[in-house]
């Protein structure tokens, strides 16, 4: 029954773009086989470059965005600056639009002419992603820290554990085994959006498939490259899926506390 | 008369405007075993909190082996490895096996070998009758098996001091007696305890001295026979007898 009403809407849907009177013109321009095929060697070494930029942007995301929930999460007056500087550095990067801190930093950074600091588009479009994403992750992980009991704390610290051990052999790991799910699905939200380094000039998919277009005024390119970043997300997505319904079922099957 | 191992002077404790604890003053000499009674919000589990620096107290001191401990310049990490403290909701580490549990601290704390707190840890299981459960998870235990764990995981550490905060109260009612064998074997090791609960049977064959608490006060504190059988105060009278109607006692 699903797969027959599948199979319906899908054939009511082809028959309406295919009836559409610009039809013919749409399928030249924007899925020609012939474009699509060459364009494919390019498109793919540019998203060689956004998969480096991916692993390297996904990795420092993580570590930064750990650090600075961490520094939210601490308690004192001794420690309110830093969380002061946390606090107003999560805001401000996860209020502004990619797109514009990419500028800032792709643009801004090299037009300082500081030694040492690399220019490289590169770099600076990593960099930028990475900004805008850990304020985002450094939110998921401050949840789950404090998803975690306070009786963990106390209990931890009872025993004599200071503070940092607490937090790295009793909370942590509980924090992460709870934010597992929405940390991929972050995942697959950067995965799409390492194609923005483009606009700084870095020849990744999407700065391939533009090229291509721009050499034959024919859309095909960007088709392809869509359907690669699609194919890319896939795995992802399923994974956080089979993640989200195994945190599920663990949480059925018997509570912590 | 022997120095008291803990010593609660004058501890007052406030959290806002509501004043829990109004200047609690309680000795506990080694080997003694006190059991704090009162009705819910009398200050039992402040008290206890505040023994072992769970929370800093407004006025007043608590001192362990003659130190005090709540001097803001000394180290609480340092004081807190010397007491065990057992809390109602058990509080054991859910992503930690049993024996992690009852290691974690010898090992990370106390500097001890992985295979020195393994083999007491197995022992004191084995005590308990909870051996076979060394590698299970927490949440594959009974309540009354994690309570067990956790007072296992406490007395690890080798504390001065256990402190057992209602420990039977989140249990099912046939899962206490198993936790108050563990209990009473302790305090026949010679442990000193000290207990808040509202297991006056227990409290009357188990405990040397019983504190009853009302508002924030200690109001009288004696051998169980006098304080549980003919309490000085109308109070405490008036407590023990809605706990008889409860059929408590």
């Amino acid at each position: 029954m699903a797969l027959l009403s599948t199979l319906l809407f899908a054939a009511t849907a082809y028959l309406v773009v295919t009836s559409a009177p610009g039809w013919p013109r749409v399928r030249a321009t924007f899925f020609s086989l012939d474009v699509g095929w060459k364009s494919l060697p390019p498109i793919l070494a540019g998203l060689w470059v956004n998969l480096q930029v991916l692993v390297i942007g996904g990795f420092l995301v993580l570590v930064l965005g750990l650090l600075v929930a961490i520094t939210r999460t601490l308690r004192g007056p001794a420690f309110a600056p830093l969380r002061i500087v946390a606090t107003v550095y999560v805001d401000l990067f996860r209020g502004m639009p990619l797109i514009i801190v990419l500028y800032l930093v792709g643009f801004g950074v090299p037009a300082l002419g500081l030694q040492g600091v690399p220019t490289s588009s590169f770099v600076l479009g990593t960099a930028a992603i990475v900004l805008v994403y850990s304020a985002y992750v450094a939110e998921v992980f401050r949840a789950g820290i404090e998803s975690v009991h306070p009786s963990q704390r106390a209990a931890a610290r009872s025993l004599g554990l200071t503070h940092r051990q607490s937090m790295r052999i009793v909370v942590l790991p509980q924090a992460l085994r709870t934010v597992t799910p929405a940390l991929l699905n972050d995942f697959v939200a950067l995965q799409k959006d390492v194609g923005l380094i483009s606009v700084l000039g870095v020849t990744d998919a999407v700065r391939a498939a533009q090229i291509l277009v721009g050499q034959s005024f024919n859309f095909t390119p960007y088709v392809v490259a869509g359907l690669l970043f699609v194919l890319l997300a896939v795995p992802s997505a399923r994974l956080a899926d089979h993640v989200t319904a195994r945190a599920r079922r663990r949480q059925q099957s018997g509570s912590l506390l | 008369m022997t120095s008291p191992v803990l010593d609660v002077r004058g501890v007052v404790k406030a959290f806002g405007d509501n004043v829990v604890l109004r200047g609690v003053d309680l000795a506990v000499r080694e080997h003694q075993v006190v059991a704090l009674i009162g009705g819910s919000g009398s200050g039992k589990s402040t008290l206890l909190r505040c023994a072992s620096l769970l929370e800093t107290v407004d006025d007043g001191q608590v001192l362990l082996d003659g130190e005090d401990i709540t001097d803001p310049r000394v180290d609480a990490d340092q004081v807190r490895r010397r007491m065990g403290v057992v809390f109602q909701a058990y509080n054991l580490f859910p992503h930690l096996s049993v024996l992690d549990n009852v290691t974690l601290a010898p090992t990370a704390v106390h500097g001890r070998s992985k295979a020195a707190a393994r083999e007491e840890a197995h022992a004191l299981l084995a005590r308990i009758g909870l051996a076979e459960k060394a590698a299970d998870f927490p949440d594959r235990l009974s309540g009354g098996q994690q309570q067990r764990v956790a007072i296992v995981r406490a007395l690890a550490v080798h504390p001065r001091v256990l402190l057992l905060d209602e420990i039977t109260s989140a249990l099912d009612p046939e899962l206490v007696g198993e936790v108050l064998a563990v209990v009473r074997e302790v305090a026949s090791q010679g442990m000193t305890i000290v207990m808040a609960t509202h297991e006056m049977g227990f409290a009357r064959q188990v405990a040397d001295t019983v504190a009853f608490l009302d508002g924030g006060v200690l109001l009288e504190s004696g051998p169980p026979e006098q304080v549980l059988g003919d309490p000085v105060e109308a109070r405490t009278r008036q407590f023990l007898a809605r706990v008889i109607d409860a059929g408590r006692l």
